[in-house]
């Protein structure tokens, strides 16, 4: 029998994901063996051309990475859904939006005017942004769209599995090729993974305190924790409760609270919501304006809360002022 | 510019034991007050996930009502605490998705206030009114490229 065909794909993002692939080590022999990469910008030249030319069903999967930014990534991505069976939304960023998502939080005006113009270290004084469409001295350019706001991939078509991390760890990207190839797959349209939150695998549960009590957010920019408590009982944010675990606890062992990039847990409608639900009982405030100076403690509540997921929160994203020219 | 046609849709969350016994007495006592306000009955305002609050404004309420009984009279004893602290962080919140932070409002009604809660109705749907109506995925939808 032929080898099955994959596809790697990735929008707007920073690379790690395809670098979980190298970091498979050996075990990226073993998918060799078993699949045909046919496609994978960051190691290999291929062509929209080529993907168009593919029979409908002769790759069977598509694992695209990053957040859905720019025209040119929708028409990719359209094309692979076109072509592939399966799709996963690999990664945070295709899974949530990712880091890159943060960028919801201003507008492409915005973004334009701090790249282009405000940046310090640029010299625009006809204040160009990049165009479409442009034509100088005869000489015609055409660039993809810059749309208004990051999207995570199911926002613009039908995902049928999620693999969710930033990076998704290896083994997990072991599992779920083991899982396609012996054809083990779970519900469609479901994360691969585990449902339960963090804490309950997370090694530090064990020193969490049935009943703590928080008075101002700590920030690892400032304090150092303790190598081994519950980053939440010491008060520092950690966003274990209401996230997925199956992560393997990588910032956790490196000292670090949990960011949330797995995503919210299955039950969970809004991650960041959830999580203001859930530390308000633990904050020590009896009265309107402690409560207020205990909220205030919380520094970027949007970022923080919503660090890999804001397109996909339920409000997606700020609305500015004004209008979007 | 306050248009007066536009009328404000009111999400209340209201505890069983003490707001929504005032809201009920309110109306019992044939207070006047604006018809703005879909009430929702809940055991205690601390069971008021700031979910619910987000999925109102998102779903087509321009204002919240979170009201529950004063501090120290919550039938659970905490409640309201939850509920208090939850209030302030989720305000943050709003403030940076650029909602006005007035859209939401937490009041402490108990079971004898009927005028009270007829007062608090009749202010947040003035004060919505000048704020005029949120209309969030409209509001939205011009930062936002069509799919
Ligand atoms: S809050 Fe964070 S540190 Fe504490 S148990 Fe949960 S995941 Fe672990
Ligand atoms: S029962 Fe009224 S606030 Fe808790």
């Amino acid at each position: 029998m032929a080898k099955p065909k994959v596809a790697f794909y990735w929008c707007a993002s920073c690379g790690g994901c395809e670098e979980t692939i190298v970091d498979l080590a050996e075990d990226v022999l073993k998918v060799v063996e078993a699949v045909d990469i046919v496609l994978w910008p960051v190691a290999l030249d291929y062509k929209l051309e080529h993907v168009k030319a593919w029979q409908p069903g002769e790759v069977t999967v598509a694992f695209i990475n990053g957040t859905v930014r720019l025209s040119e990534q929708l028409e990719w991505v359209r094309l692979l859904r076109e072509k592939c069976p399966f799709v996963i939304a690999f990664g945070s960023c295709a899974h949530l939006g990712g880091i890159p998502g943060l960028a919801n939080a201003t507008s492409r005006a915005e973004i334009f005017a701090n790249k282009y113009h405000r940046s310090p270290t640029i010299d625009n004084p006809q204040k160009a942004v990049p165009l479409i469409s442009s034509s100088v001295d005869g000489h015609h350019l055409d660039l993809p769209e810059f749309f208004k706001d990051a999207k995570p991939l199911d926002q613009v078509i039908p995902v049928d599995y999620y693999l969710p991390g930033c990076p998704p760890p290896p083994e997990n990207v072991a599992a779920a090729f083991t899982a396609i190839l012996e054809n083990k797959l779970p519900p469609k349209c479901s994360v691969i993974g585990v449902d339960k939150a963090l804490c309950e695998s997370c090694p530090r549960n064990e020193t969490k305190p049935d009943d703590f009590t928080i008075t101002r957010f700590k920030r690892v920019a400032t304090s150092t924790p303790d190598p081994e408590k519950c980053f939440l009982a010491e008060g520092f944010l950690c966003m274990g409760p209401a996230t997925r675990g199956g992560c393997g606890e990588r910032c956790i062992k490196g000292n670090m609270p949990c960011r949330g990039c797995f995503g919210p847990t299955p039950d969970t409608l809004d991650a960041g919501l959830k999580m203001i639900s859930a530390i308000a009982s633990h904050g020590e405030a009896d009265t309107e304006e402690a409560a207020k100076a205990f909220a205030d403690s919380l520094v970027d509540p949007l970022g923080t809360l919503y660090r890999f997921s804001l397109p996909a929160s339920m409000l997606r994203r700020r609305a500015m002022a004004g209008a979007e020219q | 510019m306050v248009d007066q046609q536009f009328e404000p849709k009111i999400v209340g969350f209201l505890c069983r034991w003490c707001s929504y016994t005032g809201a009920d007495l309110a109306g019992t006592s044939r207070m006047q007050y604006p018809p703005n306000l879909a009430a929702i009955r809940v055991m205690c305002s601390g069971r008021v996930d700031p979910t619910f609050v987000v999925k109102a404004l998102q779903d087509g309420a321009d204002g919240v009502l979170i009201a529950g009984c004063h501090p120290g009279d919550c039938h659970y004893s905490e409640g309201n605490y939850k509920a208090m602290r939850r209030y302030p962080m989720l305000l943050n919140l709003l403030d940076q998705f650029g909602i006005d932070r007035r859209r939401v409002r937490l009041e402490w009604i108990s079971a004898s206030e009927g005028e009270m809660f007829a007062r608090v109705v009749s202010e947040f749907t003035q004060q919505l009114k000048t704020l005029g109506p949120l209309r969030w995925p409209h509001t939205i939808e011009q930062f936002c490229s069509p799919a």
